[in-house]
């Protein structure tokens, strides 16, 4: 079972928000709340195995002049249904994550695996390869997103751990926060990559 | 299957199937989520007028009015008028517009507010939905109380390091209230719903906002 690394490379190895530091717009601007982060984890995961999955199905004609317009094509295809479901299902979380649900489309992570993998390998490979990265995407964002409410707002996932009048370290919710969780996440998880060779 | 070189033809043939491919595909979904949609729409906004409003046995979003930005609900129960909803907005947000549902008595006393729609801060601004700012509004009347923060010199207590959304949000209330006494205070002796003159109904989906 070799095909199994390209599932779970998205996890650490190659996560795409803490390594390979692709869709930062996205983990940067939603992460304010947990159920933000898994909101638009799940969606960029669902657009992800698609236009992976279509991406490695017409990779042979595809010519390769218009591969970008074409994969383009296919991304924004996906990122609409996605819109329009979330608008009709989930209304409440679709107001929350509002404009970041269409800008999916200009997501690097979605692009990037379509060029980078998808239309170099097989349909199975590249269905592996979107879920484990847009899982791996989800992770690090939903990690980000508690981080940042627990401290910034004293809840999780609207639970609340601290008492309506506790202060909190506010500035975790602004935008600075972000760049802050952001950057101490991204150090550490250098640091246990170094430390343990992986 | 060799990949196909870069002529003029393939380049147009492929990315022509691949473009019809995909808009029926998403023909497809905007027929099937069609309904959902204008049902959550609409659910959210039956459920805003209820949170505002006492108890009403009619559809309010049958006959809304809609003036200047703003849309008026009528309730009635047992033909008997309730209140009016009143969709208002206010543009000084922190960051820009957000909107409120508020549900006016018939005499003219604030039932609730709930908010509908808003960007601001999350952690400061966003406390406005809480009840401990949110509940200094309902009983009151605003011919009578000043619905301004406390530096204003209002009655409001303003949320702590959110002033900007507290006034915002109290503009937002006056407008409405503005809006109640020009637009319903001469409804305000209990009518049935519908009698009003037909032509500042519209129906919900021809509102104009």
């Amino acid at each position: 079972m070799s095909n199994i690394k390209h599932f779970t490379k998205g996890f650490f190895k190659e996560n795409p928000t803490f390594v390979l530091v692709l869709g930062t717009c996205p983990t940067l601007a939603v992460t304010t709340a947990a159920m933000n982060g898994i909101g638009m984890g799940l969606a960029t995961t669902f657009v992800l195995v698609f236009s992976n999955l279509f991406v490695a199905l017409l990779k042979n004609v595809i010519p390769d002049k218009v591969r970008i317009a074409a994969f383009i094509v296919v991304i924004a295809t996906f990122v609409t249904i996605v819109d329009l479901v979330m608008k009709a299902y989930t209304p409440d979380l679709y107001k929350t994550l509002g404009i970041f649900i269409p800008l999916i489309v200009v997501n690097c992570i979605i692009l990037g695996r379509a060029e980078a993998f998808a239309q170099k390998n097989t349909v199975y490979n590249s269905i592996l390869d979107g879920l484990g990265m847009g899982l791996g995407f989800t992770l690090a964002i939903t990690l980000m997103g508690s981080i940042r409410e627990v401290l910034g707002n004293g809840s999780i996932f609207d639970i609340r751990l601290m008492s309506q009048e506790a202060k909190t370290i506010l500035i975790f919710i602004l935008p600075p926060g972000a760049f802050l969780t952001y950057g101490y996440l991204i150090a550490i998880m250098n640091r246990i990559k170094a430390r343990y060779n992986v | 299957m060799a990949k196909l070189d870069s002529s003029f033809k393939n380049m147009l043939l492929s990315l022509t199937v691949i473009s019809i491919g995909m808009s029926a595909a998403l023909g497809f979904v905007y027929n099937l989520t069609k309904e959902p949609i204008a049902i959550a729409q609409k659910q959210k906004e039956v459920q805003a007028i209820t949170e505002v409003l006492p108890e009403f046995d009619n559809d309010p979003t049958t006959s809304v009015k809609s003036v200047a930005g703003l849309s008026y609900y009528i309730a009635t129960k047992q033909d008997q008028l309730v209140g009016y909803a009143i969709n208002t907005f206010t543009d000084k947000g922190f960051s820009g517009r957000f909107t409120l549902m508020v549900g006016f008595k018939p005499d003219g006393t604030i039932h609730n507010i709930s908010v509908l729609d808003q960007r601001e801060t999350p952690g400061l601004g966003t406390k406005m939905k809480e009840p401990k700012f949110k509940d200094q509004f309902p009983g009151k009347n605003p011919a009578v109380d000043k619905l301004r923060v406390k530096k204003d010199g209002g009655s409001v207590d303003a949320i702590t390091a959110a002033t900007i959304s507290s006034r915002a949000f109290c503009d937002a209330v006056q407008r409405a209230w503005e809006g109640y006494i020009a637009n319903c205070i001469q409804d305000s002796i209990p009518v049935k719903a519908g009698s009003l003159p037909t032509d500042t109904i519209s129906q919900s989906k021809g509102g104009n906002q």
